[in-house]
C-alpha cells in the first residue's frame, strides 16, 4: 500500500522537478532561481510578506477565472463531454457582463449583481448552444464547441471596433474602461475581490456536493461513463448532457465576468486570456477531483503573473514561463501516466503469484 | 524488487535535478538583480618586486540610475518597440544607469499582466523612473501614477500633462508625456514615396483610428502631394493615396486584420509605393517578396533606424525616432531633482536631422531611393527646416469635405495634434464616427 502511494505522488513529483530543472537549464539560467522569481512576482518573497498585496491580488483575481472553469469543466467531463467551447462561454459570459456594466444604471451593489447574473446567462446560452449541436444535430461537442470560440471572439472583436468603440477611436485594444460602480469591488490598492473569490470557492464546492452527495450528479457521472446504458436504465441522457453544458458554462461566465469587471475593468479582445484552455489541464491534472483544482490553478495563476519577473531580473524572454507551463503540464501527465501504468503492472504480476 | 530499482532511480533524477542546479552558477541572477554598485577604486602599487593591491570602499555603494520601459510590442520587433529599447539603452550608457525592460506588455499577449502591476515591479527593482512606451497603456500610467506618486513616469505620446490636452491630469504630477514630432518625417517619407511612385498611387499600411494615425496619414499624404506636384509637376488630383488600417499597432492574429493581406490588397489595387504606419515590417517584407518575383515595387517603413535592413533594395528611406536624447535628459531631470510632469513634442534637429544626440525624428534613406530622387528631397527637407516649406496651410478640407483650414490659414499645433479626420484625397475609412 506504502509503496503504491509513493509511486502515485512521488513519481509525477520527480518527473515534474527533473523537467522543470532541466528547463531552466535549457534557457540559460541557474535552474531555481527562476522559480523563486515566480513565486516573488505572484505572491511575494517571502510568500504573503507585507507590501506584497498588490501581487497577491493580481494572482487571486487571474486564479478566479481558472478555478472557476475548471469548477465547470468537471461537470462536462463527468458527463463525457470534452467541452472545448469553455473559451467562448468565458468571452460570451464578459460580454454579457459588459452590456450590463456599460448600459444599465442602477446602484452599486445591484449593477454588480445583475453582471454576474448576466455573465452567468451568457455563458449558459453558450453551452447551451454547443449541448444543442451536440444532442440535436449530432455535432461534436469538440468541433461545435471550438467553432463556437472563434464566434465569440469575433463578436467580442466586432464590438470593441464598432458600436462598443471608444469616441474618435478604432482600436482592438478595448473599450472604454467601465464606470465604477459595476466593478467588482475590491480591496483597497489591489484587484483582490473578497466576492468573487467567495463565488469561485463556492463554485468548487458545489461541483464537490453536485458528484458526492445528490442523486442528479450520480445521474450525470452514470451518463458520463456508459450513455446507452443509463438511457436503458431510464436517465433521459440528452436532458442531463444540455444541464452539464448549462452548469460549466454559466460557470464560464461567471469567470468572463470577473475578468471584464474584475480584471481588466473594460472589454478586451483577450478577454478569456486563454484560462479556458488552461482550466482544461488543471482539470486534467487534478483528475476531475474539485478541490484539487484550487491549488493546481492557483499554481497555474502564479507563472502567469510572475513569469514577467524572468525577464525583469534575468534577462530571460518572459514566454519561458508559458513553456514552463506546458511543459509541467506534459510532465506531470507523463509521470502520472507511467505511475499507473507501473501499479497496472504491479497489480497483474501479484496476480499471477500462485497462493 | 521493484519499489528498490524505482527508488534508485528516483534518487538519481533527484540527484541529477539537484547537482544541475548547484551547478547551473548564478551569473543570470545575483548580478542583474541586486542592480547595485559600490564605489570601488583599487590601486595597484609595485614596491620591492611585489605589488600590493588596496582596495577601499568609500562610503555607502552607489545605485545607479534605474529606468524601467514597458515595451507594448516585441523588443526586438525591427519597429516601435525597438526603437524605444534602443533609445533608453542608449541614454543609460550615456549616464552610466541601468535599463530594466518588458516587452509584449499588452492583454493579447500577456493576459495576466497589467501595466501599473509592471511598474510596480520595476519599482520594486529599483527603477527611478518608469516609461510606458504605448498609447494603448494610457489607464495603466494613470493607476500606476496614482499609486505611486514619488516615481517619475512617463506616458509616451499621451497629453496628459499638456493643459490643454483631452486627457489633462493636473493632479498626476509625476506623470509627464514625451513624442516625436513625426508628423515631419512622415512628409518626408510622403515625399520619397511620392518622387517615386510610378502609377500614381501609393497604399499605406495603418494600424488603428486615432487622432495620432489619422495625423501621420495626412501628414504622410500631404507630403506626397507636394513632392508628386511641385517637383514632378504632376496635377495632384492624379495622385491616389489610400489607407487601409488594420486595428491595432501591430498584428495579432484573429483579431486585427492580416497586415500581409493588406499589403497584398494594397498592391494589388495599383500601389507601387508601400508606406507603413503598423509598429512592425509587414509592408517592407511583403513589397520585398514580391519585388523579387518580378514586380516593381517599394516600400517606406517605419519607427526603427534599421528597419530598412529587411528589404534594403527597394526601401525608399525609413522616418525614424530617435529616443535616446529625450529619454536622456529625463532621465538627468529626475536625477537632480528638476522633473516635472511636463507635455513634450519633439522636432528634429534640422541641422542634421540624423544627429544620433540631438535629433529625435530622423529619416535614414534607404537604397531604393534614386541619386536625382535623394536631392530633391534634401531640397524638400531643407524647405521643412527654414520654414518655407509649410504643409499645414489651407486650403485644406477634411475628407468629409468641411473645411479644415481656409485659404492661407496655417494650422496651430493643437489642431494638427487632434486631427478628427483624414485630409480630403485620402481613400479609405479613417474614422468610424
Amino acid at each position: 500500500m506504502k509503496s503504491f502511494r509513493l509511486e502515485r505522488v512521488f513519481l509525477p513529483t520527480a518527473v515534474v522537478v527533473v523537467s522543470a530543472v532541466g528547463l531552466l537549464l535549457a534557457a540559460g539560467t541557474n535552474g531555481v532561481e527562476p522559480l523563486k522569481l515566480i513565486v516573488e512576482g505572484s505572491i511575494g518573497w517571502p510568500p504573503f510578506e507585507s507590501g506584497s498585496s498588490p501581487k497577491v491580488g493580481d494572482t487571486v483575481m487571474v486564479w478566479v477565472p481558472i478555478a472557476l472553469a475548471s469548477a465547470g469543466l468537471i461537470v462536462t467531463f463527468n458527463a463525457g463531454m470534452w467541452n472545448i467551447g469553455i473559451e467562448g462561454q468565458i468571452i460570451m459570459g464578459a460580454i454579457f457582463a459588459a452590456f450590463v456594466a456599460r448600459e444599465v444604471s442602477a446602484s452599486r451593489p445591484i449593477l454588480i449583481l445583475l453582471t454576474i447574473v448576466a455573465g452567468a446567462v451568457g455563458g449558459l446560452l453558450w453551452g447551451l448552444l454547443v449541448g444543442v449541436l451536440r444532442t440535436a444535430g449530432g455535432v461534436n461537442e469538440i468541433f461545435g464547441g471550438l467553432g463556437l470560440d472563434f464566434v465569440a471572439a469575433s463578436i467580442t472583436t466586432y464590438l470593441i471596433i464598432d458600436p462598443w468603440r471608444r469616441a474618435g477611436v478604432a482600436s482592438t485594444s478595448g473599450t472604454d474602461p467601465f464606470p465604477d460602480a459595476a466593478l467588482l469591488p475590491s480591496l483597497g490598492g489591489t484587484r483582490f475581490s473578497p466576492l468573487a473569490v467567495a463565488i469561485a470557492l463556492l463554485a468548487i464546492v458545489g461541483v464537490w456536493v453536485l458528484f458526492r452527495g445528490t442523486l442528479y450528479g450520480l445521474k450525470l457521472k452514470a451518463v458520463g461513463r456508459n450513455r446507452p446504458s443509463a438511457f436503458l436504465m431510464g436517465i433521459p441522457t440528452n436532458r442531463y448532457l444540455l444541464g452539464a453544458f448549462m452548469i460549466c458554462g454559466a460557470l464560464a461566465g461567471i469567470a468572463g465576468t470577473s475578468q471584464a469587471t474584475g480584471f481588466h475593468y473594460r472589454l478586451i479582445p483577450a478577454i478569456s486570456g486563454g484560462y479556458g484552455f488552461l482550466a482544461i489541464l488543471v482539470v486534467l491534472l487534478a483528475r476531475f477531483r474539485a478541490f484539487w483544482v484550487v491549488p493546481i490553478s492557483f499554481f497555474f495563476a502564479m507563472i502567469a503573473v510572475g513569469s514577467s519577473q524572468l525577464q525583469l531580473r534575468l534577462d530571460v524572454n518572459s514566454a519561458l514561463g508559458g513553456v514552463l507551463q506546458g511543459v509541467l503540464v506534459l510532465a506531470a501527465m507523463f509521470g502520472l501516466g507511467w505511475s499507473a501504468y507501473r501499479i497496472r503492472q504491479r497489480i497483474a504480476a501479484a496476480g499471477e503469484e500462485p497462493g | 524488487m521493484i519499489s528498490k530499482r524505482l527508488v534508485h532511480l528516483l534518487a538519481v533524477l533527484l540527484a541529477f535535478a539537484l547537482v544541475a542546479a548547484a551547478c547551473g552558477g548564478d551569473d543570470g541572477g545575483s548580478d542583474t538583480t541586486e542592480g547595485t554598485s559600490a564605489a570601488t577604486t583599487t590601486t595597484t602599487s609595485g614596491d620591492g618586486g611585489t605589488d600590493d593591491t588596496t582596495t577601499t570602499t568609500e562610503g555607502e555603494p552607489m545605485e545607479p540610475f534605474t529606468m524601467g520601459i514597458l515595451l507594448v510590442g516585441p523588443e526586438f520587433d525591427q519597429g516601435y518597440s525597438q526603437a524605444h529599447f534602443e533609445g533608453a539603452q542608449w541614454a543609460m550608457d550615456q549616464i552610466g544607469g541601468e535599463l530594466i525592460s518588458l516587452d509584449f506588455i499588452n492583454p493579447a499577449d500577456n493576459p495576466g499582466l497589467t501595466p501599473e502591476g509592471v511598474a510596480r515591479d520595476m519599482i520594486d527593482q529599483g527603477a527611478q523612473l518608469v516609461v510606458f512606451n504605448s498609447d494603448d497603456m494610457r489607464e495603466g500610467a494613470f493607476l500606476a501614477a496614482e499609486q505611486n506618486p514619488d516615481t517619475p513616469m512617463i506616458w509616451v505620446s499621451g497629453d496628459s500633462a499638456w493643459a490643454d490636452g483631452r486627457a489633462y491630469r493636473p493632479e498626476l504630477a509625476n506623470l509627464g508625456n514625451v513624442w516625436g514630432q513625426m508628423t515631419f518625417g512622415k512628409m518626408i517619407a510622403g515625399c520619397a514615396a511620392g518622387l517615386t511612385t510610378e502609377t500614381g498611387k501609393i497604399g499605406y499600411l495603418g494600424p488603428l483610428t486615432n487622432d495620432e494615425t489619422r495625423r501621420l496619414v495626412n501628414s504622410a499624404y500631404l507630403g506626397a502631394k507636394y513632392c508628386y506636384e511641385n517637383y514632378r509637376d504632376q496635377p495632384a488630383d492624379s495622385l491616389e493615396f489610400a489607407v487601409t488600417y488594420i486595428g491595432f499597432w501591430f498584428e495579432i492574429p484573429g483579431v486585427t486584420l492580416d497586415a500581409t493581406q493588406v499589403v497584398n490588397d494594397l498592391i494589388d489595387g495599383g500601389a507601387d509605393v508601400v508606406m507603413s504606419g503598423i509598429d512592425t515590417t509587414q509592408a517592407l517584407v511583403r513589397s520585398g517578396q514580391r519585388a523579387d518575383a518580378g514586380e516593381q515595387l517599394w516600400a517606406v517603413p517605419y519607427d526603427f533606424e534599421g528597419a530598412c535592413q529587411e528589404a534594403p533594395s527597394i526601401c525608399l528611406g525609413v522616418p525614424y525616432f530617435n529616443w535616446g536624447p529625450a529619454y536622456k535628459e529625463i532621465a538627468e531631470r529626475v536625477m537632480d531633482g528638476s522633473f516635472t510632469a511636463e507635455w513634450e513634442w519633439l522636432g528634429p534637429d534640422w541641422s542634421d536631422i540624423n544627429n544620433e544626440d540631438t535629433s529625435t525624428i530622423g529619416f535614414l534613406k534607404g537604397d531604393g531611393l534614386s541619386a536625382e530622387n535623394s536631392a530633391l528631397l534634401d531640397e524638400f527637407i531643407a524647405g521643412l527646416g527654414d520654414g518655407s516649406i509649410n504643409l499645414y496651410t489651407g486650403p485644406l478640407n477634411w475628407q468629409d469635405g468641411s473645411t479644415f483650414l481656409g485659404d492661407g490659414e496655417t494650422a496651430t499645433e493643437i489642431q494638427i495634434w487632434y486631427s478628427e479626420q483624414c485630409l480630403e484625397g485620402i481613400e479609405g475609412v479613417c474614422d468610424l464616427g
